[in-house]
């Protein structure tokens, strides 16, 4: 696919054209804002209602290795009735609690109280541990998928397969001649800055890239299944390209 | 590439200079003129509207005539071709009419400075056993002698619900009145998804945010959601797993029989469902054949047919003209980044809709009368604001403004009103405005809201 930079060589000349038309774009929808319909009278004030219950959910650290655990602390306020999800359940107004995930999670507290409910989430991502070195034969086919499996990235809206990627892709490969029986599923991931729809369907080309790239390998296509997540399930949640970059990806999960 | 430089300019300069006519124009003009109608009567005279409270003729219906009130109100006020006149100016209480012999020969009080009204709407209720019956009337106020506008006897159950319905129900007859027979969206819902954790669940809910209830209850994420013309069924893209393989799919959910209704699975990712608007088809994004395309087939899934066939670019969020049913417009990044594309129905006539400005541009959806487009577009410089453009000139009206990431618009059937998501609290919720960008209400409070869907009705 053709590459396009969003900030893409723009002659002065032509930029300041560009400020002239938002300006006149701005000034006139303000104008068109002016017509307000009248505010209908203040009702009587309402007797005080009770406090709506605030909540704050934290994790540390947010991203554990197999076998760590991370401490999940939460504050409230207003709030009679407290549930921490998965696998906690009814706790203190205030606290905190250690979990161990295996797979990466989203704990949810949900708390209620005389003046309504409130939610907060936090997610606890797990990577795989670093295997032993040199793997005993103790080492399970899982942990050796874990080792061996490698997810290729990408760039900003693109779908095309990079050079690490194929590096990672073609250390994937080598995984799975070794296990001719291992089938997996091939998840597209994108960051957060695309539409949901429109990330559904990139993350799906990244997937199709991926699974591509391994036929051109010489792996056969019925080990192979793809599917999109989107932005819904990022492995990183903060706003900016480190986290983003982790987000691009095709991550391959074995299937059972 | 000079000549091109200049045109471009060129044409700017005159695109700026139209507006500032427009401008100095509109300082000796009372109403500031929009670049088009986008439907929502600016520029129109609305119609002085006078609301005394409803009298209730019993003691059961007194708390029952202040939701009444309240609703009717709140309906008229947010209607767009009403001006609500605040009830301070009105004469004193013990004068206000409950019945049409009451206001005879006192119309003048209603019509002086500082009332000003046009128009008046008054009744009484009562609340007998389990029903509440509401009498209301509608009279043109500069014409006293002509019969009521309206004259109607409203019956439901005698509960705040029940006031809340009658209420919907004679706003939705007062607003088919004065704008011309388009009528209320006082009885239309929205349809959204609820989101915890990884769980996102349908919710439904009246226009006004009230009455916000779960639909699904399939313990996974269902997304971006639209009704059916009839409202009878919803079509969403849902993450439900089948043989041990969960993936994107289309679902569909029979509100009638409160069911998820059949739709084959496709491999990939198959999502974002637009119904025709005669309800027998569903356009929607599949990777069945490799990359996404467009894809439209009977409501069963049957007459499967592939509509755009570009590969190595996505191709997504499709929309039908509501009126015709002969275009469909979608988003496809074959350009590069995603834009906005139209096309013939079965496929033929490809089109861009050129821009004039970079960006992503997504979550198109058509106004009811097939003139107008909204949709979301974060341009190089900004975050996702929505728009609304006039198909046939290409005019442009920007509706949000530095709030956050406005996403996901969805049209009321009237035309005039608008129903998206916004971060702009810190939070996806769900807030509606009037199709000028005024009139902003937030609807959704609690958790994470998105893809909300106005009902055709």
């Amino acid at each position: 696919m053709e590459s396009s930079s969003e900030s893409n060589s723009r002659s002065p000349l032509r930029k300041f054209a560009l400020i002239l038309f938002v300006a006149g774009l701005t000034i006139f929808a303000g104008a068109c804002k002016k017509k307000v319909a009248a505010v209908p009278p203040a009702p009587t004030p309402p007797a005080p209602a009770p406090a709506a219950p605030t909540v704050k959910l934290t994790a540390s650290p947010e991203f554990i290795t197999t076998g760590q655990s991370s401490t999940l602390s939460w504050t409230s306020e207003n709030a009679t009735k407290l549930d921490l999800e998965p696998a906690v359940g009814n706790v203190q107004p205030s606290g905190s609690t250690t979990v161990s995930p295996t797979t990466s999670t989203t704990y949810t507290i949900t708390v209620s109280g005389p003046g309504g409910n409130a939610v907060d989430t936090v997610r606890v991502t797990v990577a795989p541990a670093a295997a032993p070195q040199p793997s005993g034969p103790s080492a399970t086919l899982e942990e050796l998928f874990n080792r061996d499996v490698k997810d290729a990235f990408f760039d900003f809206n693109q779908a095309d397969i990079r050079a690490d990627a194929r590096e990672a892709l073609t250390q994937t490969a080598e995984f799975l001649r070794a296990h001719p029986d291992v089938k997996v599923t091939v998840e597209g991931h994108c960051d957060e800055r695309g539409s949901l729809e429109y990330n559904l369907g990139l993350g799906q080309r990244r997937a199709n890239a991926a699974k591509q790239f391994l036929v051109s390998l010489g792996i056969t296509e019925d080990r192979m299944s793809t599917m999109s997540w989107g932005k819904e399930h990022p492995f990183c949640t903060e706003h900016d390209e480190t986290c983003w970059q982790q987000n691009r990806r095709a991550h391959f999960v074995m299937a059972h | 590439m000079m000549p091109k430089r200049w045109t471009w300019l060129a044409l700017t300069v005159a695109v700026v200079a139209v507006i500032a006519i427009a401008w100095t124009g509109a300082d000796s003009r009372p109403v500031p003129q929009d670049w088009f109608r986008t439907g929502t009567g600016i520029g129109v005279k609305k119609v002085r509207l006078a609301l005394p409270d409803f009298a209730t003729t019993n003691a059961a219906a007194q708390p029952l005539g202040q939701v009444f009130d309240q609703v009717l109100w709140n309906d008229l006020d947010y209607s767009g071709v009403i001006e609500m006149v605040s009830k301070s100016f009105y004469p004193l209480p013990s004068t206000w009419p409950s019945q049409p012999n009451q206001l005879a020969g006192k119309q003048q009080q209603w019509t002086a400075t500082p009332v000003n009204a046009a128009m008046i709407a008054f009744g009484n209720m009562s609340a007998a056993g389990n029903s509440l019956s509401v009498s209301g009337w509608l009279e043109d106020l500069t014409n006293p002698a002509a019969p009521p506008m309206l004259s109607k006897v409203y019956q439901g159950p005698a509960t705040a619900a029940g006031a809340r319905q009658l209420a919907h129900e004679m706003a939705d007859d007062i607003v088919a009145m004065l704008s011309g027979g388009v009528p209320g969206i006082a009885q239309t819902h929205i349809v959204y998804s609820h989101q915890i954790g990884n769980i996102a669940e349908l919710w439904v809910m009246d226009y006004d945010g009230e009455n916000a209830h779960q639909i699904t209850h399939l313990r996974t994420e269902s997304f971006t959601p639209r009704w059916s013309p009839d409202a009878s069924e919803i079509a969403f893209t849902c993450f439900v797993p089948y043989r041990g393989v969960i993936s994107a799919q289309i679902c569909l959910y029979s509100m009638a029989a409160n069911r998820v209704l059949y739709f084959p699975r496709f491999a990939g990712t198959t999502s974002a469902p637009a119904w025709s608007p005669d309800g027998t088809q569903l356009a929607f994004s599949s990777s069945m054949r490799g990359d996404p395309e467009i894809w439209a087939s009977n409501t069963n899934g049957t007459n499967l047919k592939e509509l755009s066939l570009e590969r190595h670019s996505v191709n997504t969020s499709p929309v039908w003209n509501p009126k015709t049913g002969q275009q469909i417009v979608f988003v496809s990044d074959r350009g590069g980044t995603p834009g906005l594309y139209m096309m013939n129905s079965d496929g033929s006539n490809v089109v861009k809709i050129d821009l004039p400005d970079m960006g992503y541009v997504v979550d198109p959806t058509w106004s009811p009368n097939a003139q107008l487009l909204a949709f979301s577009w974060r341009r190089p410089l900004g975050n996702y604001d929505l728009y609304v453009m006039d198909i046939a000139s290409h005019q442009l009206l920007q509706l949000t403004h530095d709030a956050g990431r406005n996403e996901r618009p969805s049209w009321a059937p009237d035309g005039r009103h608008l129903v998206f998501q916004s971060d702009r609290t810190g939070r996806n919720e769900i807030w509606t405005m009037f199709a000028d960008g005024s009139g902003l209400h937030e609807l959704t409070h609690e958790g994470t809201n998105i893809s909300p869907n106005w009902s055709w009705k």
